[in-house]
């Protein structure tokens, strides 16, 4: 048995918040030039332009990418042969997490009842944590603090398995048809397939953590990825929304066992930021 | 390169007017920021016939909630957030004098109508680029619900805020005349 101290993990989760929400990932960084050196549209290029100056400007002086700090979202592998002490697991995250956006001049964005007083909590505060248990001794963070101008395009659909592949690109294609200039395109867009209904969405959320320019190691979801983006980037939404030829950076695909029955697909969408930090203790 | 086109607050309505969809515009002066709950509430006056806490005649509102400040500078990280939220709340401020709005994302019909009935323009600001825009804040002050936090009304003093005329007050609408002409 491996003892980590709730102390240990609350500093952990500070970091990885500040780092997500300073420092825009390299991956992230290269795709946007390689996108600016293909784009075709004036007013894309100008927008990929200050996007690209905006990243210099927030990691140099260590300030948010974006006021948008992001809704708290972990997932979290916790080794068996871990017992943590000195403290609460969900506590030492959540005071992480405060503690990073107290003291990292980032927004303050949740809220507590959603649909009465809607009363902000102040602290950015409660984190949304998922944990599976894993073999090992150690303790795995991905982090992602997830903005929600691109949160509230995402979609599910509970297809049917006849659906098939052609039935999942129209739904992809479609969500990012309909959202349109509101994610702050160029998206990454997480295709979650198969699963449940809250499953798939969850996997569509961890799609998002994905290096730009990889793709799904079964070659035929791989095809099916190339696929959508291409015609995503054929809808002509461009930068901003302002029109142009890059209006999706990557799609990335993830599926896991699903009843016969069914064939759940969802779609998460992430502005082109994907701001998310992974650590280990 | 298109040329940039330099605009001081108030706005007037010769200045709307011949302000185009696809428009980079340059703004310098005071504009005022309020998003969903501000909205709510200034809305919730309208509908009672009570005075707002702000004079909105002329005057541009900028949807964003702002990062906090870190010492030494005038305005923590301050991109638009999407403006569709505030859309049920828009003509009737609209119809009160308001006369440019800045966001991002799509508008409803409503208010584009609304718009174009009362010559009031929408500019967009580039999502993302929030540290950026931000160092075009000079000033920023709270003026009304202070209890809102990042969502409180702020006054900002801008010095060559960039933004595009994305639906002007013909209701000629960039969103929607552009990706055709990149689509396949």
């Amino acid at each position: 048995m491996r003892k980590i101290e709730a102390e240990r993990i609350k500093k952990k989760v500070k970091e990885l918040f500040l780092r997500a929400n300073y420092h825009i990932g390299e991956d992230v960084l290269t795709a946007l030039k390689e996108a600016r050196e293909r784009e075709v549209s004036e007013v894309g290029c100008s927008v990929l332009d200050m996007l690209i100056e905006n990243y210099k400007i927030a990691s140099g002086e260590e300030i948010a990418i974006c006021q948008d700090t992001g809704l708290a979202v972990l997932y979290v592998e916790l080794g068996q042969e871990v017992y943590i002490i000195g403290g609460n697991f969900r506590e030492a995250v959540n005071e992480g997490v405060k503690e990073a956006y107290m003291e990292g001049y980032l927004r303050k964005s949740i809220v507590d009842d959603p649909v009465f007083a809607r009363k902000n909590t102040g602290t950015n505060t409660p984190a949304i944590i998922y944990t599976d248990i894993a073999p090992g001794d150690k303790i795995k963070f991905m982090v992602t603090p997830k903005g929600f101008g691109s949160e509230n395009m995402s979609a599910l659909a509970m297809m049917k398995p006849a659906d098939g592949p052609e039935g999942i690109k129209n739904f992809v294609v479609d969500t990012i048809k309909k959202a349109g200039p509101n994610p702050c395109p160029p998206t990454i867009v997480g295709v979650g397939i198969g699963g449940t209904a809250d499953k798939v969405l969850v996997i569509a959320k961890k799609a998002l953590f994905r290096k730009i320019g990889e793709h799904h190691q079964d070659e035929r979801y791989a095809q099916m990825e190339k696929e959508i983006l291409e015609q995503i980037n054929n809808l002509g939404i461009g930068p901003a929304g302002l029109g142009g030829r890059t209006t999706a950076l990557a799609v990335n695909i993830e599926y896991t066992p699903t009843h016969i029955a069914g064939m759940p697909v969802a779609v998460n969408v992430c502005c082109h930021a994907a701001r998310h930090a992974e650590g280990i203790l | 390169m298109a040329k940039i086109v330099k605009i001081v607050t108030p706005l007037t309505d010769e200045v709307v007017s011949n302000l185009k969809a696809g428009d980079r515009v340059s703004i310098t002066g005071y504009i005022y920021t309020a998003r969903d709950a501000a909205h709510k509430r200034l809305f919730s006056l309208l509908q009672k016939g009570e005075k707002l806490p702000l004079e909105i005649r002329n005057q541009i509102i900028y949807y964003v909630g702002p990062a906090p400040a870190k010492p030494g500078y005038a305005c923590g990280s301050a991109g638009p957030t999407t403006s569709y939220r505030m859309d049920s709340y828009t003509p009737a401020l609209l119809d009160k004098g308001l006369k440019g709005m800045i966001g991002k994302g799509l508008r409803s019909k409503e208010v584009i109508e609304s718009m174009k009935k009362n010559n009031a323009v929408y500019f967009h600001a580039v999502g993302g680029a929030a540290a950026l825009i931000a160092k075009s804040i000079k000033k920023s002050e709270v003026v009304a619900y202070e209890d809102l936090g990042a969502e409180a009304i702020h006054l900002y003093y801008v010095e060559d805020f960039p933004v595009i005329v994305v639906i002007d007050s013909a209701g000629n609408n960039f969103y929607e005349t552009e990706p055709p002409k990149y689509a396949k």
